[in-house]
């Protein structure tokens, strides 16, 4: 296990002097999991130092071993795992071989820690107070009764949680994604430990509230506090670190100060990773590098065979939706206005983003836009003919003009289908398809080639491939009807950045080789600015501002628009 | 909160589920009262043999005595609603061999039958509890084994398993009564006889749960605020683990309604299970119609609670 890796060279000249006495001390951390004959290393001769006061980002993408390793320093690595390290030392004590009572000393008191999605970091049948309360508990630090109570609530109002005492009584779910996420940070730092640990802390959240919390997090530096940050996005790393280390496959590639990393990264994976993110400046240029290249020479042959559908470019719009509303009944029985009064129109090889944050009514308006929601006034038309207010028997031949690509495509296949049957099926639901079976299989061989996948693949079942690759058959499956429109809903939002970048730029090229049009729909403002003609933001489902991409989002006319834009976590330093 | 509100809404919910319960009810009493109809013989032939403690065809003018009697002349449906109406009155009739209300038949037997179903009920909660927490979800060969003990003890006859205790506990080793009463030592056998058996179902469901839920983000989460392994599994995992099991305990409850009838021959126990066995041979058919109604009631009272715990436990239920 212990392989020497070509990264220790350059990892030596730059890294930061270690001082003499580092709160965190760790040298050549390896992990592995599984049984001894056939463990799997998932670290691999990790080291670094952690000072007081210091804020230290791990990044990199699933996979990297960013996690385990941050788990590792509170013992949790979780059964069937094996640690090594030549040193882990913490407040100049060894925490390389604690017993379990020793580490439940350490964790909540010394060292606190923050896991991503408070909805599920949370105890959902528990009040948060009472988890609080219980990390005071543990440590004996405050007995039960009136102080406790108190502690708690002084606590959540040093978070920033409004109405404390009435927010202490209620359950996870009954709060919101920011206070849920505050609450959490609370029960990580009741005990003020001397390093608190984040992973994802923001992963969940929206930009507003991602902001708000970063913010809140900050505060812990101010306090003296030193801080271990992880996370797959650059831009809240580059806000908040003096050192990013960056992991890939269980190694460090890169390890440095902020200005360093993003001022003059060294190492390509950083150069990378970097480059992926979408923002302003990547308009009109690839995220992803070499990787995806193969696909566009294909460009010529294969590509062309599709394009045949004549897309005659005529006067009205491919898709127009006319004042649009939409009611539901929440669970106390009130109507909830979900969509309110929102109109906008696609053109032909458009692509029209949708921004807004969690329950804007994003979502909403691409189910009405794919005629699976009836809207409750307004209506849609698909190229001027009636759409919405058509019969499910009139709209089941036109379906195919109108594609969908879910955020989590594995929950849209069938799990026992091959990837060719999944493909096949939506070749088969094109309105008069006379071919034969073999012709078809041609096709999905090439659909395959088109979406950058092997054709090798097909025999493969859908939870055999990695997240990239899943969405790239949704893609396929989604352009095999030769729709007109394909609905996006949040296409990379669970990807990591250099997969989502190659998906990005994979839409980019079917819509200037098929001329097909885009609804997009996301919550990050920057894959929307990257790929999106014009944009509409939502925002409580009404539409706040609509136009074109780049006076929407350099020129924000709305408050609530500014305010988005502002939100954005903005890489500190230009890359180079 | 706006507690004003959320109890106006506890009554009406509450008023609801004991209207539908008494749906169920009237539901059952007109299942029992229909089916003695499908039954073959006359009514009043019936009540003759045991009153004259022969076989043989019932002379005319005793029949009209017993038809006037029992309003046996009047139409079905009079019949029917005169039924209802005394249900709804707590009054089940007369038994046709026993000459007593069957409502005193009822109560003097109910009390060790209900006895008997609460102590088992009690004791696979606990055998649970205890299992679970101790046992579910660690790295070891315990661990492992004890979901397939509970597949076994789900599987095993629950008479066979109380003839197997008898043998060993009572006649070898004699360290319970072999015919107990309504002693608590005499409680002891036919307790563990049923209550093994749904410890196999109720075990399963809340181990199954138990363990998915020690993997949930929250457990880790309470682990990195330094709490101990076992306050873990107790405070967090076990709330969530409960939710399957008391959802089943409804249908459990049933289970033991009928299962003690068995048992109860088993062990010479008084109990509704013999007063429905003799009913239903010698076709008493107040009585049975009379244990059956009683049965449904207790059915809907346990679903009552079952429902009033899952709230008490799952505080978001409360929102439904």
């Amino acid at each position: 296990m212990n392989v020497t890796f070509p990264a220790a060279s350059f990892q030596e000249d730059a890294t930061p002097p270690p001082t003499s006495n580092p709160l965190l001390t760790v040298q050549n951390l390896n992990v592995a999991f599984g049984p001894a004959h056939s463990r799997r290393a998932v670290v691999k001769n990790v080291s670094f130092t952690v000072e007081k006061g210091r804020c230290v980002a791990i990044v990199g993408e699933s996979g990297s071993g960013k996690s385990v390793t941050a788990r590792t320093l509170v013992g949790l690595t979780g059964a069937c795992s094996h640690v090594q390290a030549d040193r882990l030392t913490f407040q100049g004590k060894n925490i390389d071989r604690l017993s379990d009572k020793e580490w439940r000393a350490l964790r909540g008191k010394h060292i606190g820690f923050v896991l991503q999605d408070a909805l599920v970091s949370l105890d959902p049948l528990r009040p948060i107070g009472k988890e609080i309360g219980e990390a005071l508990l543990v440590h004996r630090a405050i007995r039960r009764g009136a102080d406790l109570a108190e502690r708690v609530v002084e606590l959540l109002k040093l978070v920033g949680v409004p109405e404390p005492e009435v927010k202490a009584r209620q359950l996870p779910h009954e709060l919101s994604g920011g206070q849920r996420q505050r609450a959490l940070i609370a029960t990580a730092i009741a005990l003020d430990p001397a390093l608190l640990i984040a992973d994802e802390p923001t992963t969940a959240l929206d930009v507003t509230i991602q902001a708000q919390i970063l913010d809140l997090l900050s505060e812990t530096r101010e306090r003296k506090k030193a801080m271990i940050l992880i996370s797959h996005n650059l831009a809240v790393v580059s806000q908040m670190a003096d050192e990013i280390i960056v992991m890939r496959d269980g190694e460090i590639v890169e390890h440095g100060s902020s200005e360093q990393i993003f001022g003059d990264p060294r190492h390509d994976y950083t150069r990378g990773l970097l480059k992926a993110i979408p923002s302003v400046r990547s308009r009109g240029s690839r995220l992803s590098s070499s990787r995806a290249a193969r696909f566009v020479s294909a460009e010529g042959d294969e590509g062309t065979a599709l394009i045949q559908s004549d897309i005659a470019h005529c006067g009205r719009p491919l898709l127009e939706a006319e004042r649009l509303v939409k009611r539901f009944r929440g669970p106390d029985g009130k109507l909830r206005t979900v969509v309110n009064d929102v109109s906008f129109s696609l053109g032909y090889g458009e692509t029209l983003g949708i921004v807004g944050e969690s329950g804007s009514g994003k979502t909403t308006l691409a189910r009405m836009a794919l005629a699976l929601e009836v809207p409750d006034g307004g209506e849609v038309t698909l190229e001027g003919r009636q759409w919405s207010s058509a019969t499910e028997k009139e709209r089941r031949h036109r379906r195919s003009d109108i594609s969908v690509i879910y955020q989590d495509p594995l929950s849209s296949f069938d799990p026992r289908w091959t990837i060719e049957r999944v493909i096949d099926d939506a070749l088969t639901r094109r309105r008069e398809d006379p071919r034969d079976r073999a012709s078809r299989q041609s096709e999905v061989s090439e659909l395959l080639d088109l979406v950058g996948l092997s054709p090798s693949l097909k025999t493969r079942r859908t939870l055999e491939l990695s997240g990239g690759q899943r969405q790239r058959v949704a893609i396929a499956r989604a352009i095999a009807p030769h729709p007109k429109i394909i609905v996006c809903d949040e296409p990379v939002a669970a990807l990591d950045v250099s997969i989502q970048a190659q998906i990005v730029d994979l839409l980019g090229d079917l819509k200037s080789q098929l001329r097909v049009s885009y609804l997009f729909i996301s919550h990050d403002l920057g894959v929307v600015h990257h790929l999106s003609d014009r944009v509409l933001v939502m925002n409580h489902g009404e539409a706040v501002e609509a136009g074109r991409a780049d006076d929407v989002f350099l020129r924000p006319r709305q408050p609530y628009t500014r305010k988005l834009v502002a939100a954005v976590p903005q890489l500190r330093f230009q890359a180079a | 909160m706006n507690t004003e509100k959320t109890i106006g809404k506890r009554a009406l919910w509450l008023a609801r589920r004991l209207l539908s319960g008494l749906i169920v009810l009237w539901a059952a009493a007109t299942f029992t009262f229909f089916v003695q109809f499908l039954m073959p013989g006359e009514r009043a032939q019936i009540i003759f043999n045991a009153n004259s403690g022969n076989v043989g065809e019932i002379p005319r003018d005793q029949l009209l005595a017993i038809n006037a009697k029992y309003g046996f002349d009047q139409p079905v449906i009079v019949q029917y609603g005169k039924y209802v109406w005394d249900v709804m009155h707590g009054e089940l009739g007369q038994s046709y061999v026993q000459y007593q209300p069957v409502t005193d038949l009822i109560a003097r037997q109910i009390g060790p039958t209900i006895a008997l179903a609460f102590a088992a009920m009690l004791t696979a909660w606990i055998i649970t509890i205890t299992t679970t927490v101790l046992f579910a979800g660690r790295d070891n060969i315990w661990s492992k084994a004890l979901g397939g003990f509970q597949i076994f003890l789900a599987t095993l006859p629950p008479y066979w398993l109380a003839t197997i205790l008898l043998v060993v506990f009572a006649i070898q080793l004699r360290l319970f009564p072999v015919v107990g009463g309504n002693t608590p030592m005499g409680l002891v056998l036919p307790t563990m006889a049923l209550a093994l058996e749904i410890y196999g179902f109720l075990g399963q469901a809340v181990l199954g749960e138990f363990t998915r839920v020690l993997d949930q983000p929250f457990i880790t989460s309470s682990r990195m605020r330094g709490t101990g392994d076992f306050s873990v599994r107790l405070r967090h995992a076990l709330r969530h683990a409960a939710l399957p099991g008391i959802t089943l305990s409804g249908w459990i409850m049933g289970k033991l309604l009928s299962g003690a009838v068995l048992i109860e021959a088993v062990f010479g126990r008084q109990g509704l299970g013999g007063v429905l066995v003799a009913a239903t041979s010698t076709r008493d058919v107040p009585v049975v119609s009379g244990v059956i109604v009683v049965s449904a009631a207790l059915f809907i009272a346990a679903s009552l609670i079952v429902d009033i715990t899952v709230q008490l436990v799952d505080p978001r239920m409360k929102e439904a």
